[in-house]
């Protein structure tokens, strides 16, 4: 009896999640594998394999990777700074760190935009040091910089998470046993936050493998991503059957992902949402 | 005697403005199981991290085997600690743990693996290489951490508070595998516990300290039996400390009534702490005692009887086997040589501190 109230307490959110999540992904589904007459096909997911999806496939790809590994390596060493600080000073830098998070994304993109611009305001300052002029704009290198500065956060939260999570006592039984900075960092600290990391990795990882608007916004329509071919074709060619069929190799991606980091983070322990 | 290995001279340290030790001096002979005693905040831990090197001083030297060692690096020092937590490597199974020491050394595999051997059959576990640090219980997990500190093979083994963590039969369990460790080893353990039954029972030599200070070093019995000052005898065991005045030699004054006692030295007329262990109180018939008084409480426990005697003024601690009712009037008799006479802290100061406690 008491078991069922507690079920029913869900109720709200077991309508939103059919209603707006297992509806949608089964519409993907029926669209992705149907032509416009209703038919089966797999066509669809078949034309992944046309030149330019694979190019738009193979650039989304390495962006986001790339995107990764500099939030990987600029996030790491920040979760170890803020853990080895005193608590009123590291909840303040964490503070600073997610303030622009409260900003809205699209917000934060633009700004990026009218920053790099040919006549935006870095430009303008170069100018007037009388330095080259930078032309990153609508260029794969800003896709990277939007991609890492609007997912950094995501990376810096769950290693923090994980790294706090180690007693210092194993620290020093560590360096008790004979193990200089290094190979405490090796052989301790960087085992016990892999969960962290590879949490951290899906977090960034998926959100940029997918992203249309960072592309959109500072890559000009010069650079598409798969993302890109993907809305271009839901909104300008009304194609939602190519669409859902592209959409559906991108969730592959994305499910391999989501296995792989639950087998190393088996107890969930990096994961701070 | 054993040769001196550990030496601490002049050890001073503050945090953050707040002394922890003052000048400590203390010497730490080969092959001795030397026990840390104090309340929380005496400065034992500070002591115990100084020697594993995770806390610096702010003045004074650490000499270990003729080496001043103050400045060297924990994983640079020839010790190792055992941790309150255990502190396993959760991420690693037990051999690993094991090894871990070792493989930083580059020991040879075929050595190691005789170490980790070695050391699961020293500590009752062997048979466990495989498993993880988390499905093993408390007891355990802590033999692996002496395990995995013994293999190394350190002159001295560093205890912080091992055994805090654990249940009563599994502590009492435990001393008795300590005791037969450390002689098995035959290394120094300093063991640091806020425990005094812990520290009689396993200790060679017994250090009190209390605010930063050494109160009293010696050999469990006679930190029992002679305790040098109030705390000492307040911390380690029940007892009544009662004002008194030293009348002369061999005669002390308590609640109005001369006690012959066996202490000599402290001049006449001088005003003392007189201290009592609960177990050294006789009961009798009110007659024969030397001061008597009324039973107002009356607890059994076991071994014995603990009763209150209220007799002087003064709420007399008694353990006795023979049990006398709430209400019973008695006479309260006292041996001379188990009336231990104490000077009385010199300094109001000092005497706050003993309140505090």
């Amino acid at each position: 009896m008491n078991n069922m109230k507690k079920k029913l307490l869900g109720l709200p959110y077991y309508i939103w999640c059919a209603v707006f999540i297992l509806i949608p992904l089964g519409m993907v589904f029926y669209y992705g594998l149907t032509d416009k007459s209703g038919a089966f096909t797999l066509e669809n997911i078949a034309s992944i394999t046309a030149p330019e999806h694979l190019k738009a496939l193979a650039l989304a790809l390495l962006l986001s990777v790339i995107a990764t590994l500099i939030c990987l390596l600029l996030a790491y060493p920040l979760a170890m700074i803020l853990c080895d600080m005193q608590v009123n000073q590291h909840s303040f830098i964490v503070f600073i760190f997610i303030l622009p998070m409260w900003m809205n994304f699209l917000l934060r993109t633009l700004a990026w935009q009218t920053l790099l611009e040919k006549t935006g305001v870095i430009n303008s300052i170069l100018q007037f040091l009388h330095l080259p002029s930078l032309t990153i704009i609508n260029t794969p290198y800003a896709i990277v910089l939007g991609m890492v500065y609007n997912f950094l956060p995501f990376m810096v939260l769950p290693i923090y998470n994980a790294l706090s999570k180690i007693d210092d006592n194993v620290i020093q039984a560590a360096r008790d046993l004979g193990a200089n900075g290094i190979q405490v960092f090796l052989k301790i600290k960087l085992p016990l936050s892999t969960p962290g990391i590879i949490s951290g990795i899906t977090m960034v990882f998926v959100p940029a493998l997918t992203t249309f608007v960072i592309s959109k916004l500072l890559g000009g329509s010069k650079v598409l991503l798969i993302g890109n071919v993907i809305e271009e074709e839901f909104t300008q060619a009304s194609n939602w059957h190519l669409g859902s069929g592209l959409s559906i190799v991108l969730m592959i991606f994305i499910l391999v992902n989501m296995v792989l980091s639950a087998v190393f983070d088996k107890d969930g322990e990096g994961s701070f949402l | 005697m054993n040769k001196v290995l550990i030496d601490l001279k002049n050890i001073s340290k503050s945090f953050d403005g707040e002394m922890v030790l003052d000048d400590l001096n203390l010497y730490i002979r080969e092959n001795e199981f030397l026990t840390l005693l104090g309340p929380s905040g005496c400065g034992k831990t500070t002591t115990l991290r100084i020697l594993g090197g995770f806390t610096s001083p702010d003045q004074g030297k650490v000499i270990f085997d003729g080496q001043d060692i103050t400045k060297l690096p924990p994983n640079k020092r020839q010790l190792n600690t055992v941790f309150q937590k255990y502190a396993l490597f959760t991420h690693m199974n037990i051999a690993e743990n094991i090894a871990f020491g070792l493989k930083i050394k580059n020991k040879s595999k075929s050595y190691i693996n005789d170490k980790i051997k070695y050391a699961l059959k020293l500590v009752n576990l062997d048979g466990y290489e495989n498993r993880m640090p988390d499905s093993l219980s408390g007891g355990q997990q802590q033999r692996i951490a002496i395990a995995r500190a013994i293999v190394n093979e350190p002159k001295v083994l560093l205890l912080d508070e091992p055994l805090g963590a654990l249940d009563l039969k599994m502590r009492q369990d435990m001393q008795y595998e300590l005791i037969r460790l450390k002689n098995e080893l035959g290394i120094t353990f300093i063991y640091v516990t806020h425990d005094q039954e812990e520290a009689l029972t396993m200790s060679d030599t017994i250090v009190v300290m209390n605010k930063g200070y050494i109160q009293q070093i010696g050999s469990p019995e006679r930190i029992y039996n002679e305790p040098e000052n109030a705390f000492v005898a307040d911390f380690i065991g029940d007892s009544n400390i009662i004002d008194g005045i030293m009348i002369e030699d061999k005669l002390v004054e308590i609640l109005g009534v001369k006690f012959p006692c066996v202490d000599t030295g402290f001049g006449n007329q001088k005003p003392v702490d007189v201290v009592i262990r609960p177990e050294d109180v006789i009961l009798t018939d009110p007659l024969k005692g030397r001061i008597s008084g009324t039973v107002t409480h009356l607890i059994f426990k076991g071994v014995h009887y603990e009763m209150e005697v209220t007799a002087g003024g003064y709420e007399w601690l008694v353990h006795s086997t023979s049990m006398f009712p709430v209400g019973t009037n008695v006479g309260i008799q006292v041996d001379p040589f188990n009336i231990q006479i104490m000077n009385k802290p010199e300094s109001e100061d000092e005497e706050a501190v003993m309140i505090d406690e």
